[in-house]
């Protein structure tokens, strides 16, 4: 038998263009958000301390200082933002360009994928169940670039992304949008969410993520600590509000004046 | 991937993709030179593996469609997520009609992708000039378009 050629022997054009395809995906993300004048990204690392809450209001309260402003719930896996924002399910127009988002409380445009997934559903994915864990996480940075470039966003001057705990969404967040985006981050009091939250801050600064500043959430309530104070001075950002169990609407203005 | 005729020493040409449903991917390929054909089969994961990226094997056939791989992988999606509106050619004012057949088996695609379905084969009859569809021209859609999975 002969020797056969390699791969780069054969001139023929590359008719999958994959290449091109991903790079036609990028550019749909950075056209779309061109008239966006700055993402954040609202994180933790750590769970249950009310990024979605804190996300929700303080998106409010920067519509209701007359900015033009929407979330993308990018908790895939559990969405709440519709809820936050007094949606009501409707069906998304879509047409060629795109989908067009929500409009909720206080004007905030937001798309979530619980305005797409049955009621109660879980977020489920068609393929084969066998070794899912290989696949399901590159589906979900694919359905998050879609939300980010499919959705009909229109000029904003802010962008909230609402993330759920951990790191995996905000590193899937940096590739797509070439680029970290601002990171605001919440925490409750107690140490144990420092320690979270320190590692998720520490990422988000080695990955060049301008940090915001930190909000304390559910403070007053028992939960012993001093965990803003602490990552305050550690990475030398603002404490930009507590939040306690009933805020008032006038905390929300003020942390939306701090941005 | 390449596939290469050692005989002819002449790259294969891609021929056919089909999409049997069972979550595997075949695609043909053929000599230029003395015709022979062979069929690359995937297994399930691979397959996947190029879904996830949300980009297509063998080139795209038609535009990418808003929230594309969400609306054609996601397997809980809502039958009333989306409403397809604008840039339609279908109707009386676009001169498209859809026979009572095709409709019936547009009716069956499950709705969360049904209307980004109904517009690929809406576009597809548009740039060839049909005025009706009917099932005929959504099986050459199909095969013309590698729609197998939809």
């Amino acid at each position: 038998m002969p020797p056969i050629r390699t791969y780069h022997d054969l001139t023929d054009a590359d008719r999958s263009g994959l290449p091109d395809q991903i790079g036609a995906q990028r550019r749909r993300v950075a056209e779309r958000l061109a008239g966006v004048r700055r993402v954040i990204a609202v994180m933790s690392g750590k769970g249950g301390v009310g990024k979605s809450y804190v996300t929700a209001h303080l998106a409010r309260a920067l519509a209701r200082a007359g900015r033009a402003i929407a979330v993308l719930d990018a908790d895939l896996n559990g969405p709440t933002i519709p809820r936050l924002l007094e949606v009501p399910h409707s069906p998304r127009t879509t047409h060629a360009d795109g989908i067009e988002p929500a409009t909720g409380a206080d004007g905030v445009k937001c798309i979530s994928m619980a305005m797409l997934l049955e009621d109660g559903a879980p977020l489920a994915f068609k393929g084969p169940a066998a070794e899912s864990f290989v696949w399901r996480g590159a589906m979900e940075a694919s359905a998050l670039r879609e939300l980010l470039g499919d959705v009909v966003w229109g000029a904003l001057d802010t962008l909230l992304l609402d993330l759920p705990p951990g790191m995996q969404r905000y590193v899937e967040l940096c590739d797509i949008l070439g680029a970290p985006p601002a990171v605001l981050t919440v925490t409750i009091p107690t140490p144990e969410s420092r320690d979270a939250v320190r590692r998720a801050m520490r990422a988000a600064a080695e990955r060049g993520s301008q940090l915001l500043g930190i909000i304390e959430n559910m403070t007053g309530q028992g939960f012993e600590g001093s965990a803003a104070d602490d990552l305050a001075r550690e990475f030398t950002v603002p404490v930009l509000a507590r939040i306690p169990w009933h805020p008032t609407r006038d905390i929300w203005e003020r942390v939306a004046a701090a941005l | 991937m390449k596939f290469l005729c050692v005989d002819c020493d002449k790259q294969m040409a891609f021929e056919e993709r089909q999409l049997p449903g069972d979550g595997t991917l075949a695609a043909t390929f053929k000599c230029p030179k003395c015709g022979r054909v062979v069929a690359m089969l995937t297994n399930p994961m691979e397959t996947q593996l190029v879904s996830s990226l949300g980009v297509e094997i063998g080139g795209r056939t038609v535009p990418t469609q808003p929230l594309e791989m969400v609306r054609k992988m996601v397997a809980t999606g809502r039958e009333d997520a989306f409403e397809e509106t604008g840039g339609r050619v279908d109707g009386p004012a676009g001169g498209l009609a859809w026979s009572r057949e095709a409709n019936e088996r547009l009716s069956r695609v499950p709705g969360f992708v049904r209307g980004m379905v109904k517009k690929i084969y809406a576009d597809y009859a548009k740039e060839r000039g049909i005025a009706q569809i009917t099932p005929a021209v959504m099986d050459a859609a199909r095969v013309e378009l590698g729609l197998e999975g939809m």
